[in-house]
């Protein structure tokens, strides 16, 4: 099998790609922060790279939507006027994994599905992406098998998987070719390089397994009928509600608008900002309600928003696997747990019903 | 990071100029805004808008007025946070940001050919006011229309004058209760519910609109219910902080629906079983 959208780039070039890759553009990778994190973080060699590293503190999504982005300038100076603007920057991520690729497909969606966000989209357009894979789990809160986003569905330029000596690059779209003709340090893909990325992934389908017992095509019907469950109380008796699981997350979107307005008390700017659906004042009206007033209904809210409400709308889940929000979670609520709650105890419901 | 301008950005904002403001009670005001150019703001009954006073920030604000009314539009605000505490202190002549219109408003083109019950509690009015005043302006187009009225004492009644005037007119059922009444009042007094079992309907033809505060829709909406009014005849309006308008921000989600977009109208046989919507 020769494959023309394929090529490798043996190990000794890396540094070659990535160093003339800066030259062209900003170039972000993940690099080692201490303490067993990763960051993405802007490079101009190979030197910083890690290429084995557990998913980052912050996804990609920091570069797609920043956490603090302008959308309108202002002026009170002269009468009152206007100027909405786009903040962008021209750069290629290197290194970026499946799962984080899935939560940039997600993210895509949200910001394409009608009114579009002009603000995302025009930003997106500017970043090329080079995917990189995974052979084994990063660590015990990955569950990217369950949903799927262990392998690659597209979402990249280029996707790098690599073989010892060299990575196997698929080319997937033609600013991915244009990189590799800017470049000149890959060469063409021949046939072994094709058996051992066949005997890599036959490797990768057998450690990766479902990490939940649950078939996906079951996770909704599950959420239908745990919406009362007692394990949001259990959440709820947990919960911090700190938001560090939204900011993690490679999908999570919603956000504040706020204006700030500069000393001259006559220009400012219109920017938004991450929010959370854990916090408290989220769901708050002017006429002092708050329609997720306890922990439990926020918690639930935010599985519902991976499990439930995006399957209907996008027909995706929105949950990539990627296990940040176990990991940042102060409280110790770890995903994966909070599904096998709720397995276990739909079961026992389906079980009480034969009685 | 590079920064550029755009044309077709979500977030451009229409220039405002006030043309007349009215105190209605102590906390609200009756702004009538028309947009710079003479542009329309094109909305339907119910829909609401964003109104930006820069450097402060942006709100949601139901539009009152029907778009019957040509030329400008109207908004009746609560000084109930930062942005309409700052609202509050414009008058005529000041500019104002707005973006929208956004949101399902009333179904007018179902609504037609039936009857209205239509019942507001305090600040209700405010977006019920746009669908009243398009069913005056085209009265033929509707069969029987009651209003029922609802608030805390008669110096929160909204829109007083026009209270009287619907009061005389021969061809709308107006009822009006307050909680509390002053020495003065000599009309109805206790909540909303008691004016309901009193209204004669003919419940296959009328359809319920409902705008008010959530503790308000459980007891009215038991009271529609045991008259016999379907449940998909009910129509109800919500009050959610959006920030965006667009289904994006997160903010006014009501399980998988964004009041934003799929709302701030509902229909109740839609919604019945959402424990985040009241």
């Amino acid at each position: 099998m020769k494959d023309l959208q394929y090529v490798i780039l043996k190990k000794e070039n890396l540094d070659g790609f990535i160093s003339r890759m800066s030259r062209l553009r900003k170039v972000s990778a993940p690099v080692a922060k201490g303490n067993g994190e990763y960051a993405f973080e802007e490079v101009d060699s190979s030197d910083r790279i890690e290429l084995k590293y557990k998913p980052t503190i912050m996804p990609p999504k920091k570069y797609f939507m920043p956490q603090e982005e302008t959308l309108l300038e202002f002026s009170t100076a002269k009468g009152l006027a206007t100027k909405p603007v786009v903040e962008y920057e021209k750069m290629t991520l290197f290194g970026v994994h499946t799962c984080d690729l899935a939560g940039i497909q997600c993210l895509n969606a949200v910001f394409s599905v009608r009114p579009r966000d002009y603000n995302y989209l025009t930003r997106k357009r500017q970043i090329d992406i080079i995917g990189l894979e995974c052979g084994d789990y990063c660590d015990e809160h990955a569950s990217c098998s369950m949903v799927s986003a262990h392998m690659p569905s597209g979402g990249y330029d280029l996707f790098f998987t690599d073989l010892g000596d060299y990575f196997i690059v698929h080319m997937n779209t033609q600013a991915g070719e244009e990189m590799i003709e800017a470049t000149k340090c890959f060469e063409s893909a021949e046939e072994t390089h094709f058996d051992d990325l066949q005997s890599f992934r036959k490797k990768k389908r057998d450690t990766f397994k479902s990490e939940v017992q649950i078939e996906p095509r079951f996770i909704p019907g599950l959420f239908d009928a745990c919406f009362e469950s007692s394990i949001w109380k259990e959440l709820d008796a947990k919960c911090l509600a700190c938001g560090n699981c939204t900011n993690v997350c490679p999908t999570c979107y919603c956000f504040d608008i706020i204006d700030e307005v500069g000393l001259d008390l006559k220009n400012g700017k219109r920017y938004r900002k991450w929010d959370s659906c854990q916090l408290e004042p989220f769901a708050k009206v002017a006429g002092g309600e708050n329609f997720r007033k306890e922990r439990a209904a926020r918690q639930r809210h935010r599985y519902y928003r991976k499990f439930r409400y995006p399957v209907a709308k996008y027909s995706k889940f929105f949950c990539t696997g990627c296990g940040r929000c176990s990991r940042s979670c102060m409280a110790g609520i770890h995903l994966k747990d909070t599904l096998n709650a709720l397995i276990k105890e739909s079961d026992s419901k389906i079980w009480k019903k034969w009685l | 990071m590079e920064k550029v301008v755009i044309k077709d950005s979500n977030y451009r904002i229409r220039k405002g100029k006030i043309l007349r403001t009215k105190q209605l009670t102590k906390l609200e005001k009756l702004f009538e805004i028309a947009l710079d150019g003479g542009e329309s703001l094109d909305q339907e009954p119910g829909q609401f808008v964003m109104v930006s006073i820069f450097g402060v920030g942006e709100a949601p604000i139901s539009v009152c007025s029907s778009p019957t009314k040509r030329g400008s539009f109207e908004l009746c605000v609560r000084d109930a946070g930062k942005v309409t505490g700052a609202m509050h202190r414009l008058e005529a002549g000041d500019e104002i940001g707005i973006r929208g219109p956004y949101g399902k408003g009333f179904p007018i083109r179902i609504l037609e050919g039936n009857d209205l019950l239509m019942v507001a509690g305090g600040l209700g009015i405010a977006p019920l006011r746009s669908l009243i005043k398009y069913a005056f302006d085209n009265r033929r187009d509707f069969g029987k229309i009651h209003i029922m009225l609802g608030c805390k004492t008669s110096d929160d009644l909204l829109f007083e004058d026009e209270l009287n005037q619907w009061f005389k007119r021969m061809d709308v059922h107006y009822e009006c209760t307050v909680d509390r009444a002053a020495s003065d009042w000599d009309g109805h007094v206790g909540q909303i519910t008691t004016l309901l079992p009193g209204v004669h309907l003919e419940t296959e033809r009328t359809f319920a609109i409902v705008v008010g505060p959530p503790v308000m829709y459980k007891f009215v909406l038991r009271e529609l219910i045991k008259k016999n009014i379907p449940e998909n005849q009910i129509i109800l309006s919500f009050e959610r902080h959006m920030k965006c308008g667009m289904g994006k921000c997160g903010r006014c989600q009501i399980q998988n629906l964004y009041c934003c977009q799929d709302g701030p109208v509902f229909n109740y046989a839609d919604i019945k079983n959402m424990s985040e919507a009241l």
